[in-house]
This record gives C-alpha cells, sequence and structure tokens, in this order.
C-alpha cells in the first residue's frame, strides 16, 4: 500500500489496495451513507402544527448525532432564526453530496474488481480515478475522517495517547484506520496538486 | 443590459465598500482536516494562489480561525456550503 499517485502517461490517479483494505474502505463509506440517510429530520416545533406538518423542505435544527452535527455545522452561531432557514435550504442536498460521494467510493472499487463479498486472498484492487472521480474520493475521505474522529474524540496534539494504548484496544485499532484514511487523503491531495 | 449607478452624493466612499461587502465567510480550526487538503480547498474554490491559501490555512490553524471571504449575504451563504461540502468548519457573520 503506497496510496495515490499520478499516472505519468494516462495523466489517471491510481492506488493499489489488498482485499482487505479495499473491502474495509468500502466498509466505512457504507456505513457513512446509513447514517447520512438514517436520522430523520428534526420536526419544528415552534410553529404551527399544521404548517409544521406541511414544512417537509427541510431539518432547521443541529442534528443530534455528533457526527451529524460536525459534517453539518450551524452558519450563523449567533442567530438562531437564519441558522434555522440556512439548515433548512442546505442540509438535504449536502446530505445527498456527502451519500453520493461516498457510494462513488464503493461503486469505484467494486467496479475496479471487488467482489461483494471478499473470499479470497492475495486479492488486488487496482484504483484508476480521472481528477473530478479523484476529488470527489478526496471530499469522501475527509467525511469519513471527521465521522471517525468524532466518535473517538480525536483532540488536537493527541497522537502520543493514541500511540500509548495497547495494540489490542479497540479504540486504538480505530484509531489506526483513522490515520490510514489520513494518509490515504495526504497521497490523494499530494496526486490531486501535481 | 446596464446603466450608469447614481451614487448617493451624502454617502462616503467607506459607507459604499461596507454595504457593498458587509458579510464574511470564516473557516475554524479543527483537528482532523489536513493543512494540505485546506489549502487544496481554499485554492481550489476560491480561486486563491498557493500563496495566499496557505496564509490563511496556516492562519485557521495557528489562530483558531481566519476570514476567508467577504461579500454579500448571498455569496457568503453560498461560500459556507461550500465549505461545509468540504468538510471544513465554516460560519458567517457580519463585516467587524
Amino acid at each position: 500500500m503506497s496510496g495515490f499517485h499520478r499516472h505519468r502517461r494516462s495523466k489517471l490517479i491510481i492506488a493499489n489496495f489488498s482485499g482487505f483494505e479495499a473491502d474495509l474502505l468500502r466498509s466505512l463509506a457504507g456505513q457513512l451513507v446509513e447514517l447520512l440517510r438514517n436520522e430523520a429530520a428534526v420536526p419544528r416545533d415552534d410553529v404551527d402544527p399544521f404548517e409544521a406538518l406541511m414544512d417537509f423542505s427541510g431539518p432547521t435544527q443541529e442534528p443530534e448525532d455528533p457526527v451529524l452535527a460536525r459534517l453539518f455545522p450551524t452558519a450563523y452561531p449567533d442567530d438562531e432564526e437564519a441558522a434555522s432557514e440556512f439548515r433548512r435550504f442546505t442540509e438535504g442536498g449536502l446530505r445527498d453530496g456527502k451519500a453520493a460521494a461516498a457510494v462513488a467510493i464503493i461503486d469505484g472499487l467494486e467496479e475496479a474488481g471487488l467482489p461483494q463479498e471478499l473470499t479470497e486472498d492475495g486479492l488486488m484492487i487496482d484504483v484508476e480515478l480521472d481528477q473530478p472521480t479523484a476529488e470527489t474520493w478526496m471530499r469522501s475521505f475527509t467525511d469519513l475522517r471527521l465521522a471517525l474522529a468524532t466518535r473517538l474524540g480525536v483532540e488536537e496534539g493527541d497522537e502520543g495517547y493514541w500511540h500509548s494504548l495497547p495494540d489490542d484496544d479497540p479504540r486504538a485499532q480505530a484509531h489506526d484506520i483513522y490515520e490510514w484514511v489520513g494518509y490515504l487523503q495526504e497521497t490523494l491531495v499530494g496526486a490531486l496538486s501535481q | 443590459m446596464t446603466a450608469p449607478v447614481e451614487v448617493e452624493p451624502t454617502i462616503t466612499p467607506d459607507e459604499i465598500t461596507l454595504t457593498a461587502k458587509p458579510w464574511v465567510t470564516i473557516v475554524w480550526n479543527d483537528p482532523v482536516n489536513l493543512m494540505s487538503y485546506v489549502t487544496y480547498v481554499f485554492q481550489k474554490y476560491f480561486g486563491y494562489s498557493k500563496k495566499k491559501a496557505e496564509k490563511l490555512m496556516i492562519e485557521v490553524h495557528e489562530d483558531g480561525k481566519s476570514v476567508v471571504s467577504h461579500g454579500t449575504r448571498e455569496e457568503m451563504e453560498r461560500d459556507v456550503q461550500a465549505m461545509h461540502e468540504y468538510g471544513l468548519w465554516a460560519t458567517m457573520d457580519r463585516q467587524e
């Protein structure tokens, strides 16, 4: 696993994953899609009941799930009404865009040969991405990293803490995966900037 | 089609500038986003030079936040939405 780089002749952005790595990435992307599609929009309780029933255009309150709250931050910290309006007009589209980006990763891996059920040992998945698809993957890596970091409670400059955990601690393992996606993203940004 | 704009002679140039660009987009520091990625996003979305994008990224990293664009309220709503698409933590506010 050496991350992403740009192929000199074809100009495509390429990476090779082991079957295990590709399966892991697919699973992370799949979980993000589930999360984005699951938590229903919070109904409004600040308006006339009939009006509330008729208003299904979009959520107006910050999502309860901390990952979703980080993915869809409040745009106006000091103006609740403007923040609700902004959320109502943007959150639906943002959710769809982030879910579509995660699906693009899943599709890309499966088109490159990742089977529905990984059984074969020693399978290698060669991914070749054009510029727009590579940018979509790069954006989705951010969402995956934000999701993992929020669940783990990652803070600025806490690498020492994570590395001091025993190897068999599930949090240490999850943090290794977080760092791995970070490495993938770093190499992808590098390849895209070339 | 366009026509010359009549400017109220009593308004000073400063007031005109403030009325024209009264809002800002602020990007806040977070422990997750990569410095290279944030720089890439500022270049790609705003069309800033690498030098300017890096300067803004360092401000976010070291000062905790940076004003990354100015404009009308509608323009800043578009910019904040775009930053959220990229996973950056952005808010908007009136120009101080």
